[in-house]
């Protein structure tokens, strides 16, 4: 095909669990080729809604349509088996009574295995290991594995729910970079389920934010990330700190003084200005703009430092955060500066 | 599972590694017994009566009937097991537990109810209609709470890759509820191997009769010893059989909690599946309440034996409990030991304690009788030797139970305990006792409520001029008075039921 043709379109979906409503209608769009991410905190519907799209939890309502095919409506239901769509579970979930290569070309036509089973496990970075068994494997391994199983009838669209969940930090980062880089490779459309921000802003080219069972925003994790639509957003993305602003002639005036918006265009009536914690500057002397504040706690994350503190002004929130490149003293008194350009979101 | 660094701490409690291997050296006793006993036939011999066509026959018969049993126990027990675990099939609990009852019916109490209905159930294809009736919620049990425990996530990702429902049972759920399976296979073939009772009664010939018969009859202590040790081999080749099948499936979690699967639409099939679970639990549950309630109506017209009923009831309640609590004493230590260390002489020992399982009810009858004849002439025909008895052969009952209760303690509170300077006997008292207390209670009605039933040890064991409802029951059968046998069979059923409840609960409970 040719340019960003649409690959997985969900229209209106509703979905229950028994009589208690998960899914209030959900619209999203994922183009061909792209790696989608929902994000959401746990029971928000995320793992329904990869359910329904694998064809394992009916759609009470609305379209599943992927490259044209209607999966559910609501009344007709294509069966998972006939849906063309690979899974990653939580965990993997590999065979635990095949070997590796089994496990890969379990979806595959016998013909074909031997060559595409290789191919796979070269992929993934696995050759050699297709006679070992799942139990012999390492955490990252397995999913690995279980990534080359789905890819391997080579699907129209891969889902993977939460698969770094259970794997230490480290390897978390680097596998989700690994993952990332095979499907971008092998032209798969994906959606990923997580609860985990910094997983869903680094691996997806759109990020749809769930929550209580509806898309509260859908976009790209720049635009997410510098331009919620409301608070909720803005926290669930990252930290945050939401300074009460009001309008005045294109610029917005808070406690710091007037920022710059970020987009252009002149505000209008009271808001917030979103501020993330990279975005305020602390200085031991007073500088223009500088808010006093009392330092209360201070965590060291090795590339910074997280500070907290107390404004000692009107008009700011009881806590502001903000990232250091020093360690400021517990209790000591710093000056908090902002920089612009904000955001504002309407209405406080 | 403790790592070795506990397990250097509890150095100290020195005393529990001899005692448990002390206890699971009487237990496993017979095992040599039956060795020396056959030994003493010499080798001529020996070649002379293993070279007899009967043990040809009786291999026959026995393996021939093992065969389709098992296979019989493992469709119904694993379609059962799929529909109420898996489906949308209405009552679904109510129907687990009306297909674990026919546990409560023992085996020659079956074999009675269908004798006593129907003549022409006898012979071959009677001891498969009785035993499969009797032995498949052996199967259903174990799968059941596999495939409740079991995690959706496989067959979910099979049916992704283009499988459809049925592949992906056949290629995904079985081989994953295998070494339930296994495991259930395994106990109904050990059953069928030791079972007299119901047998003698169908007039079919085994080795387990083969042996009764022998002894009984002839007094011919070698031939039986030498058919005992065939009869053992058989049973140790199963252990290992199922040792290797179980090994074989090694499931790999970690992480995340399991997720049950949706149940499974039934549909237009909801009929049909519940008229065979009907079936199946009219045949072994129906018919044999149907004969009890019949005899009794008709031989309560004739006879009353109400003393000697309530005299029997004592006598083997007092030998079950004395059982009971003996042997769940004996576990408490071997459990512990394995518990608390996962060593490989610690898990050495629990395997050689669960290995006694393959032991025939005769067989231990057998060594019981050697030993008390040859070692401890005053014990013999003594209330002593039936207790010993029943504790060798219900040993590894009184095990898993101790077992499931001790897996209940949270990980690290003796640790806590003995850090906080208490010394391990005090622990013991003060810490793990009371948190195990309602399990070893457990273990204790469990152990005693079966060998409540037991008929073929004690038969060979009892004390002269001792009745148990089982010895009552079977002078009663044997002169083919049905009416009169009806009461010792009701209340031997009325005595299982709670045990087999207990059981349900607990299998399905735990994982595996």
């Amino acid at each position: 095909m040719t340019g960003p043709s649409v690959g997985l379109t969900v229209t209106d979906l509703h979905a229950a669990h028994g009589r208690s409503p998960v899914l209030h209608g959900i619209d999203l769009t994922v183009p061909e080729g792209a790696l989608a991410c929902v994000l959401g905190p746990s029971g928000c519907g995320k793992s329904t809604l990869l359910r329904v799209l694998a064809g394992f939890h009916p759609a009470a309502a609305g379209q599943v349509v992927l490259h044209g095919r209607v999966l559910d409506d609501g009344r007709d239901r294509l069966a998972a088996e006939h849906r063309g769509i690979g899974l990653v579970p939580q965990d993997g979930a590999l065979f635990p009574h095949l070997s590796v290569a089994a496990n890969i070309g379990f979806g595959l036509p016998r013909s074909q295995r031997r060559a595409r089973v290789a191919e796979l496990l070269e992929l993934v970075g696995l050759p050699g290991l297709g006679e070992r068994r799942p139990h012999q494997l390492s955490g990252g391994q397995q999913q690995r594995v279980a990534l080359a199983r789905a890819l391997a009838p080579r699907p129209r669209l891969l889902l993977l729910d939460e698969p770094f969940a259970a794997l230490d930090a480290a390897l978390r980062a680097e596998l989700r970079r690994e993952v990332a880089a095979t499907l971008r490779q092998s032209g798969t459309t994906a959606v990923l389920v997580t609860h985990d921000q910094d997983e869903a802003l680094s691996f997806a080219d759109t990020v749809a934010v769930l929550r209580d069972g509806r898309i509260a925003q859908c976009g790209s994790p720049d635009e997410l990330y510098h331009r919620p639509v409301d608070p909720a957003v803005a926290r669930v993305l990252g930290e945050a700190n939401l300074i009460p602003c009001e309008g005045a002639g294109g610029a917005a005036r808070t406690a710091f003084g007037p920022l710059a918006p970020a987009a252009p265009g002149a505000v209008s009536g009271s808001g917030l200005a979103l501020l993330r914690p990279g975005q305020l500057r602390l200085t031991a002397e007073p500088v223009a703009g500088a808010v006093p504040a009392k330092v209360l706690g201070c965590d060291f994350r090795g590339h910074d430092h997280r500070v907290e503190l107390r404004p000692e002004a009107a008009g700011l929130p009881e806590v502001l955060v903000a990232a250091a490149d020093r360690a400021w003293p517990v209790g000591g008194e710093a000056y908090v500066a902002a920089v612009g350009p904000v955001h504002v979101l309407p209405g406080a | 599972m403790t790592t070795p660094a506990v397990a250097r701490r509890w150095r100290g409690a020195g005393l529990l590694a001899p005692v448990a291997v002390a206890v699971v050296a009487v237990v496993a006793s017979p095992l040599g017994f039956v060795i020396a006993q056959a030994g003493q036939a010499g080798w001529e011999q020996t070649r002379r009566l293993l070279g007899r066509p009967l043990i040809a026959t009786l291999l026959w018969h026995t393996v021939g009937l093992a065969a389709v049993v098992t296979l019989a126990t493992a469709v119904l027990g694993f379609g059962a097991a799929y529909l109420v675990e898996r489906t949308t099939l209405p009552g679904r609990r109510a129907w687990t537990v009306a297909l674990a009852l026919p546990l409560a019916v023992p085996e020659f109490v079956r074999g009675y109810s269908w004798v006593s209905l129907f003549r022409s159930v006898h012979g071959y294809w009677g001891a498969v209609l009785v035993m499969t009736c009797s032995l498949y919620p052996l199967v259903l049990l174990p799968v059941a709470a596999a495939l409740r425990h079991g995690d959706a996530a496989a067959e979910e990702v099979s049916r992704s890759l283009g499988r459809g429902r049925l592949a992906t049972l056949w290629r995904v759920t079985l081989p994953l509820t295998r070494p339930a399976l296994a495991g259930g296979v395994l106990l109904v073939s050990l059953y069928l191997l030791g079972e007299y009772g119901a047998f003698a009664m169908l007039r079919y010939t085994t080795f387990a009769t083969a042996v009764f018969t022998q002894y009984k009859l002839g007094f011919d202590a070698a031939s039986a010893s030498l058919l005992t040790l065939v009869l053992v081999a058989l049973a140790l080749l199963l252990v290992a059989l199922e040792a290797w099948a179980g090994r074989r499936a090694r499931v790999v979690r970690h992480g995340a909690l399991a997720r049950t699967a949706p149940p499974v639409r039934l549909g237009r099939w909801t009929v049909p599946a519940l008229a065979g679970l009907a079936a199946l639990v009219g045949v072994a549950l129906g018919v044999p309440l149907y004969a009890l309630a019949y005899w009794l109506v008709k031989g309560s017209s004739t006879t009353l034996p109400s003393a000697s009923v309530l005299g029997a009831t004592l006598a083997t309640l007092g030998y079950a409990l004395g059982a009971a609590v003996t042997a769940t004493l004996a576990a408490v230590p071997v459990a512990l030991y394995g518990w608390r260390r996962g060593s490989r002489p610690a898990r050495a020992v629990e395997r050689v304690a669960y290995l006694t399982r393959a032991l025939p009810g005769i067989a231990v009858a057998l060594a019981v009788v050697y030993f008390a004849v040859h070692w401890a002439r005053p014990l013999y025909q003594q209330p002593p030797m039936l207790v010993a008895g029943y504790v060798v052969l219900f040993f590894p009952l009184a095990l898993t139970a101790v077992r499931a209760a001790l897996a209940q303690v949270p990980p690290g509170v003796e640790e806590a305990a003995r850090s906080l300077g208490t010394r391990p006997l005090a622990v013991l008292a003060r810490v793990t006792l009371p948190l195990v207390l309602p399990g070893l209670g457990a273990a204790v009605a469990m152990v005693g409520l079966t060998a409540s039933t037991e008929l073929t040890a004690t038969l060979l064991l009892r004390p002269t001029g001792t009745q148990t409802l089982a010895t009552e029951f079977w002078v009663y059968t044997s002169g083919l008075a049905y009416g009169a046998a009806a009461p010792y069979a009701a209340l031997m059923v009325a005595l299982s039921v709670p045990s087999v409840l207990l059981l349900t609960r607990r299998a399905l409970r735990s994982g595996s």
